[in-house]
């Protein structure tokens, strides 16, 4: 699949915003390292709003047609695409409600602004998932037609939170510890997750073949002619391919800035509270994580490609 | 009624007729046009609604040339349609033909990554996803001859290897002829059931070229001419 730079950075920005929304949240009601301040939580949420927004209008500039864009939000019950678009933008009322909430701090209002976040929340977490739907629900896609998408997505939007909030807490001076330790687990999972999709999608199963394509099962098939002088369409789109070595280099890349040394790093944050430190590392895992968004489109294969020569896809 | 094109792949020469007839009644159609990039460029490119490919099955000297026409197959179960944000695709109810709403589409690409055919393709120019309507503004334009309302592929092909009709009905032509000939759908394990059949090439005996008997006048005077003439 042709990686499309704006569907990259939109997953990813909005993915840790989202992430940061929903363990800033969870870091609020249990108070985690002393409790952020009520303006330090709405400035925190505020910066995962930006995220969000950033990574929502990279995702329209993809559209060939954003005009019609609106429309987006008819198809609710069958679209996944649909349905991201409506979550994310129910998220928005709950998650502004929270903010206001927690800057003015108002006592009397402490359980409808703990409601709304946590409302919030949770459509932060179904929009997520949702975005892992879009590309999990393809059947025509091996590499993205598993369950393993949607956790993936789910926990590199938290990994990347994760240190964001980290960063937050450094600045806030709080104890760094459990900040530390959730970031910590995050990337773990991540890393695991990571690690058990690239081992799946090695392999490919039982998948189409250039012979289903056709029909003929009995023999060999091989392509003659494409039957186009130049490129299509359907080559730009899902013609791209990586060179294995290529791929093998930045699955390193992604392993080392995205989880190894965020990791490594993770302990002298803990131990000397630096906001400079913390941004750093969220830079490197955001880095690391825009690699693997990259390999995510460059290393799937559409089975559009068996009509083009491909002997499986 | 469920209508479709049934494509026979024993009698395919593969020359690309449907494929500019499509382009040429299709580029004034209703999803017109049909966007050239750099028709008279070094990189000629555009929108297309079929395309052709040409396969060898078997190997060599065992094998066989097939010539592989392929458009919509107007799939009962639509992943496109299951999958547009914008309910620009849709599938008629009353003949299951699939379309794109040019007014609804967005151009988000989701429906071409939805389908296995490679039957979508998006118009750079409008920002709109385009397909085959199966002529849609043919098949019931009540002003042309009946035998002219059909698609203009399947009018213009010189091999008869097309053939359209309604594929729900057991006994129309279309049908018949997918049972006789044990038609088939393509990719059938991703579960779209496509309208569209393909007709296998037939086990035909070679027709006999040599021991045809003993020769007539022609073929005597053919041999003493031979004779007679140094190649």
């Amino acid at each position: 699949m042709h990686p499309a730079f704006s569907v990259i950075f939109f997953t990813v920005s909005s993915g840790a915003g989202f992430g940061l929304f929903a363990l800033l949240y969870l870091a609020d009601v249990l108070k985690l390292g002393g409790g952020l301040s009520g303006e330090q939580v709405a400035a925190t949420g505020a910066m995962a709003l930006c995220f969000i927004i950033a990574g929502l209008l990279s995702s329209v500039a993809h559209l060939a047609n954003p005009k019609n864009a609106w429309r987006a939000f008819s198809r609710f019950r069958t679209s996944w695409l649909s349905r991201e678009g409506v979550f994310s933008v129910a998220f928005f009322p709950f998650a502004f409600g929270y903010l206001v909430l927690s800057w003015f701090a108002a006592p009397s209002l402490e359980v409808a602004r703990l409601a709304v976040g946590g409302a919030a929340t949770l459509l932060a977490w179904i929009t997520i998932f949702s975005t892992g739907m879009i590309y999990a629900s393809l059947k025509t896609i091996r590499q993205w037609n598993t369950p393993l998408v949607p956790a993936n997505y789910l926990a590199m939007g938290h990994a990347s939170g994760a240190l964001m909030l980290l960063a937050v807490a450094a600045w806030a001076g709080l104890a760094l510890l459990p900040f530390a330790s959730i970031a910590a687990s995050f990337l773990i999972l991540g890393a695991l997750l990571k690690a058990i999709y690239y081992f799946w999608i090695a392999e490919p199963g039982a998948s189409a073949s250039i012979q289903t394509a056709t029909g003929f099962t009995r023999a060999q098939v091989k392509l003659l002619d494409t039957g186009h002088t130049h490129g299509t369409f359907l080559t730009e789109e899902f013609g791209f391919q990586v060179a294995r070595r290529y791929a093998l280099a930045l699955k390193v890349f992604v392993f080392v800035a995205g989880f190894i040394l965020p990791l490594v790093m993770l302990g002298s944050v803990a131990g000397q509270p630096s906001l400079l430190l913390g941004s750093l590392i969220t830079g490197l895992a955001l880095l690391g994580l825009v690699a693997e968004r990259w390999l995510f489109f460059a290393e799937a294969r559409h089975v559009v490609n068996l009509y083009h020569g491909s002997q499986r896809c | 009624m469920r209508l479709g094109l049934v494509i026979d792949l024993d009698v395919c020469v593969g020359c690309h007729a449907c494929a500019v007839a499509c382009k040429q009644w299709n580029t004034s159609g209703t999803t017109a046009p049909l966007t050239d990039y750099q028709p008279y460029g070094a990189e000629p490119s555009g929108v297309w609604f079929n395309r052709i490919r040409h396969y060898e099955v078997g190997e060599y000297p065992n094998s066989k040339t097939i010539n592989f026409p392929m458009s919509c197959m107007h799939c009962e179960d639509a992943a496109c349609v299951t999958v547009c944000p914008t309910g620009a695709s849709y599938k008629r109810a009353e003949d299951g033909i699939v379309l794109v709403d040019q007014d609804k589409c967005m151009g988000c690409n989701l429906c071409s990554w939805a389908c296995p055919y490679g039957a979508r393709e998006l118009d750079r120019e409008s920002g709109t996803m385009k397909k085959c309507t199966l002529c849609i503004d043919r098949i019931y334009d009540q002003n042309l001859p009946i035998e002219d309302r059909q698609p203009v592929c399947v009018m213009v092909c010189p091999a008869h290897a097309r053939m359209f009709g309604d594929l729900d009905d057991p006994d129309s032509a279309v049908s018949l002829t997918v049972r006789e000939r044990e038609g088939y759908q393509l990719m059938p394990e991703l579960g779209y059931k496509p309208t569209n059949q393909y007709l296998p090439p037939r086990k035909a005996k070679p027709i006999p070229t040599e021991n045809m008997g003993k020769p007539g006048f022609k073929e005597r005077l053919k041999s003493l001419a031979n004779k007679i003439v140094k190649r």
